[in-house]
């Protein structure tokens, strides 16, 4: 059914992805790609493989942003984007045969590949790219915020994280339950203020960003070009030694 | 957007052929409709073909078309499965009315009462093809009640400049049908003119509201995810060149609307058959070409907030 579950759900699953520490090393994004590729759904395909114009289905992409601060000097951020598993998805009203869905008892959001005819019309609908059309076997696919892996009972308890969360060798990743102000991921985005991306859309994700820390040298770090010119020996010396 | 030639051509044909059932069921309506036989065959055998082609040419892009009838399901909440099933039930008082007025020769009394009900179903079929793109936040360009309104005005301009043909080459009711034609084209031209200003001055999201860094600072994008181009891109990421889509957009204000105009308002009083056919041949042939170039615009000079974390810096 495509329409949205009546109440919200008692248990609201997502991830919280710490911008501060993702170093962009796509460690997340290859396991989301192997463990998918070997799982339950169909295989995400690639097509040309090994030629030169190689394109695929992923359903976690790193981006990467260079931002400029007010003191004029930057820092690279590395943004992994996935499905945020929205409250308010416009991806599963849009849906006309019922395949895309939100779960009524954690909020994840499903393709459900049987009933899905590939319209793409939920792509369209999305406005953080998260679902894409897998051309080989003609439907849409999206993180499944791996729910063969955490409700997965041959698992070992830890093990009961998605793929990406796994093997994230930063601690960017955190998987929890938002709707409980006890669990990590609530407690970090208290702390830390973890924000919805592009809130106009209107679409309420689930999953949260922590923003990069302000640099602790920010306000002494200066561009060389305006740095003073200090003359003298000893000025360099000094220099030398403050390093 | 990507423009897709097959979604084109089923949001341009069967608007046509939903506004050449329009006019004939408010004609009807009126009950003053031709009962001239073959006048209602080439009219009807148009309208549907140009619907039942569209409504095809909408199933080429599917990835599991044989799966097809599960999408009248989720009418509740789908604008996509309302188009669907509205299409459908369109069919039943469109095909009784063309069944009354090709067989019996009759386009009176319950037979026209088919016709006005099939004219109500036009609208709505094309409002709820309009809305699967007018429902869509994610595309502020599509996010307007101007889409809907501009694809009812142009299914009915399509459909009456047909007609004015049709009239033309059976040498009845010009004058009515022009009387329709005319200020549906002026109507409809100022509604594409509102629709281009609204679009041209909006500003909804950027890539720093799209990745909420605008917090930290000014935002430009680095390396994309991958080194060659995804679904998303191919897709989502359509940039149209500014100097195109000008020449475009005038090229479909004079060939939809300006030049269709004057061919209709001196075809009326023309007095060679041989002139008026023509004059009403260039409409057609005007409109076909110019609604064409008005759709693909609809859809290349539309830009999707996913762009914005690829090289878009405001949408």
């Amino acid at each position: 059914m495509t329409t949205l579950p009546k109440s919200p759900p008692p248990i609201k699953l997502g991830l919280v992805i710490d911008l501060d520490v993702c170093v962009g090393c796509h460690a997340c994004a290859v396991n989301c790609k192997e463990w998918n590729t070997g799982g339950y759904p169909a295989p995400l395909s690639d097509t040309d493989p090994y030629g030169a114009s190689v394109s695929g289905t992923w359903l976690n992409r790193i981006h990467s942003y260079e931002v400029e601060n007010e003191q004029g000097t930057g820092q690279t951020v590395y943004f992994p984007k996935s499905c945020l598993h929205c409250d308010d998805a416009p991806c599963v009203t849009c849906c006309p045969t019922g395949a895309s869905y939100k779960r009524v008892e954690d909020g994840i959001v499903l393709v459900d590949e049987s009933r899905c005819i590939g319209c793409k019309l939920c792509s369209w609908a999305c406005p953080y790219g998260a679902r894409e059309f897998d051309e080989p076997t003609g439907v849409m696919k999206k993180c499944t915020l791996c729910v063969d892996r955490i409700y997965n009972e041959t698992f070992a308890e830890e093990d009961r994280v998605p793929a990406c969360v796994a093997t994230c060798p930063a601690n960017a990743r955190h998987f929890g339950d938002l709707n409980d102000p006890e669990s990590n991921v609530s407690k970090m985005v208290a702390e830390r203020e973890g924000v919805d991306l592009m809130p106009e859309s209107g679409c309420r994700p689930n999953n949260k960003y922590l923003m990069p820390r302000p640099r602790r040298d920010a306000e002494e770090t200066k561009r060389l070009d305006s740095a003073p010119a200090e003359g003298g020996l000893l000025s360099w010396i000094d220099k030398l030694l403050e390093r | 957007m990507h423009p897709s030639r097959d979604i084109i051509f089923f949001t341009t044909a069967s608007g046509a052929g939903y506004g050449i059932l329009f006019w004939l069921g408010i004609f009807a309506m009126m009950r003053a409709l031709p009962t001239d036989r073959a006048f209602g065959v080439v009219a009807l055998v148009v309208a549907f073909g140009l619907i039942v082609a569209g409504l095809l040419a909408s199933t080429r892009h599917l990835g599991h078309p044989e799966r097809m009838l599960m999408a009248f399901s989720q009418w509740r909440s789908s604008w996509l499965s309302r188009e669907g099933v509205l299409a459908m039930v369109t069919f039943g008082p469109a095909g009784l009315f063309a069944l009354g007025w090709v067989v019996f020769e009759n386009n009176r009394g319950l037979w026209a009462d088919m016709g006005t009900l099939t004219a109500i179903l036009a609208v709505a079929t094309v409002f709820s093809t309009a809305m699967i793109y007018a429902s869509l936040r994610a595309i502020p360009a599509w996010h307007s009640v101007w889409v809907p309104v501009n694809y009812l005005v142009l299914a009915g301009l399509t459909g009456a400049v047909f007609l004015n043909f049709v009239g033309v080459l059976f040498d009845t009711h010009q004058l009515m049908i022009a009387r329709a034609a005319m200020p549906t084209i002026l109507i409809a031209l100022v509604c594409k003119l509102i629709y281009w200003a609204i679009v041209d001055s909006k500003r909804v999201s950027t890539i720093g509201s799209a990745t909420q860094l605008e917090r930290i600072g000014a935002v430009r994008p680095l390396d994309p995810p991958h080194t060659t181009s995804n679904y998303l891109q191919r897709e989502m990421g359509y940039k149209l060149d500014n100097k195109v889509g000008r020449a475009l957009r005038f090229f479909v204000v004079i060939w939809t609307y300006l030049v269709p105009f004057f061919c209709v308002l001196v075809g009326r009083d023309v007095g060679s058959p041989a002139w008026a056919l023509t004059l009403a041949l260039v409409a057609l042939v005007g409109v076909a070409a110019g609604v064409g170039a008005e759709r693909w615009l609809f859809f290349a000079e539309a830009k999707h907030q996913s762009a914005l974390y690829y090289d878009e810096r405001h949408i």
